[in-house]
């Protein structure tokens, strides 16, 4: 049976894992290579590094990480920040990325999306969505969070299947940082609306919430970082309490 | 020290499968060009892409006259493995025909089939007592030789071949470069494989 899965996220600068608010008082809290293969040896499904770095040097010392990690760790890898043409995405994979997420490039040019997935396929490219509730929907925020596009984001979810996206990184903005549970109500919209598998993102506060996103009809997947950044949970202990409470996770004790 | 041929054909990531060689203890060979590939203790065929692409580049590099050729040991992964079959679905790409039988669309939703999900078999290549492994792919071979089956997946409705075996040449439609310890073993196993073939040779 084909487990749930998940997925510790690692925002990485200038070669460092931080941690902030909304890109503000970052705080060093380690070796990507090294917090990445803990994880992996814990049990984690897959990784993800977004790179919050801005500066062309930062991008040079990310594809560093990368390769690093790549000879470390032996589970799939995802990277995501900054990714805005095929020659980006085409890098970031050489350097031993499995899979590469597209957020505001993509918003600004769709076609950035089939062009990926024509070069490297769709099982490659993830389209990741930053999603705020407005009205009786959710409108696609791109830059960070700092632009709202007013483009409806189950639309533009459709939309980038169609055009080769592999999978979707859903991310609740109404949730983020709220330890208050993921959007359920955004996560089943976007469900009845493409047929590829969705990574829930936003909210993780309690085993319940990770249980609750990861029910039939919701995600596949469900990314968290700083639920374990605190220490709160470790990546095995979190698979314990989900297996407890019914979901089919690899590797619980 | 073992050596093994990572054939490039030109899509995604090698480096993982490259690394993972290296970690249990033979050497990766990347190979792009026409080569006499039994100069290797094996090959391993890996797959990341669409198949209409990577048989463009293996016919344009005359690697799929050496792959069918190929006499010793052989692993190919994913798309590798389907590459072994005679034709695929995805983009009506004629394939290398060493399996009989066609590659087809998963019967079941979502897709990709991508995650850790069981495989259920007997091949000397899989530990005995099973382990999830990583999977991402939307086809799979349908193989005409039900003797070729020595793995199966279970997704949804779909029950598909996910470990096949003709002699020496194995395909797995799993990434064992991607699926942890569990998957290592695997490698590890294809690589004493490879040395116990040299030793006979």
């Amino acid at each position: 049976m084909l487990r749930r899965r998940l997925i510790p996220c690692l925002d990485v600068a200038d070669g460092r894992v931080v941690k902030g608010t909304r890109f503000v008082d970052l705080t060093d809290e380690g070796d990507p290579v090294e917090m990445a293969a803990r994880y992996a040896e814990d049990g984690a499904d897959e990784i993800c590094f977004l790179d919050i770095t801005a500066t062309p040097t930062g991008r040079g010392t990310m594809l560093d990480t990368v390769r690093n990690t790549a000879r470390n760790v032996f589970v799939p890898l995802t990277v995501g920040g900054g990714v805005r043409t095929v020659e980006d995405m085409r890098s970031v994979l050489r350097a031993g990325a499995d899979k590469v997420a597209v957020n505001s490039a993509a918003v600004q040019r769709p076609r950035l999306v089939r062009a990926c997935a024509r070069a490297f396929g769709a099982q490659c490219v993830v389209v990741a969505i930053d999603a705020r509730r407005s009205g009786s929907g959710w409108t696609v925020h791109t830059h960070g969070g700092r632009t709202d596009t007013g483009i409806d984001a189950l639309d533009w979810a459709a939309r980038a299947t169609r055009l080769g996206a592999g999978e979707i990184l859903l991310t609740s903005m109404d949730r983020d940082g709220t330890n208050d549970g993921y959007d359920l109500a955004l996560l089943r919209a976007v469900r009845n609306r493409v047929e590829v598998p969705i990574i829930a993102s936003g909210g993780a506060g309690t085993p319940a919430h990770l249980a609750e996103a990861l029910a039939p009809g919701h995600a596949d997947a469900v990314l968290a970082a700083s639920i374990f950044h605190r220490h709160r949970y470790t990546v095995a202990s979190m698979k314990s309490e989900l297996a407890t409470l019914g979901v089919s996770v690899r590797g619980a004790a | 020290m073992t050596t093994i041929a990572v054939i490039d054909h030109g899509a995604g990531n090698l480096v993982s499968m490259e690394q993972a060689v290296a970690r249990v203890g033979a050497e990766p060979v990347r190979i792009s060009r026409a080569t006499d590939l039994h100069e290797f203790d094996g090959v391993i065929l890996p797959g990341v892409g669409a198949t209409g692409a990577a048989m463009r580049t293996l016919r344009r590099t005359g690697l799929d006259h050496a792959l069918r050729s190929h006499r010793r040991p052989m692993f190919a992964v994913c798309v590798g493995m389907q590459l072994l079959f005679e034709w695929s679905e995805e983009d009506g790409a004629a394939c290398l025909g060493i399996m009989g039988g066609a590659v087809r669309k998963v019967r079941a939703k979502p897709l990709p089939h991508m995650g850790w999900n069981d495989v259920i078999g007997d091949d000397p290549l899989l530990d005995p007592s099973p382990t999830p492994f990583y999977f991402v792919h939307s086809y799979v071979p349908r193989p005409d030789d039900p003797d070729v089956i020595v793995g199966t997946t279970r997704y949804d409705d779909d029950h598909f071949a996910s470990v096949v075996r003709l002699g020496d040449i194995v395909g797995a439609q799993f990434h064992p470069e991607r699926s942890g310890t569990a998957g290592l073993e695997v490698l590890r196993r294809f690589v004493r494989d490879c040395e116990e073939a040299a030793r006979a040779a």
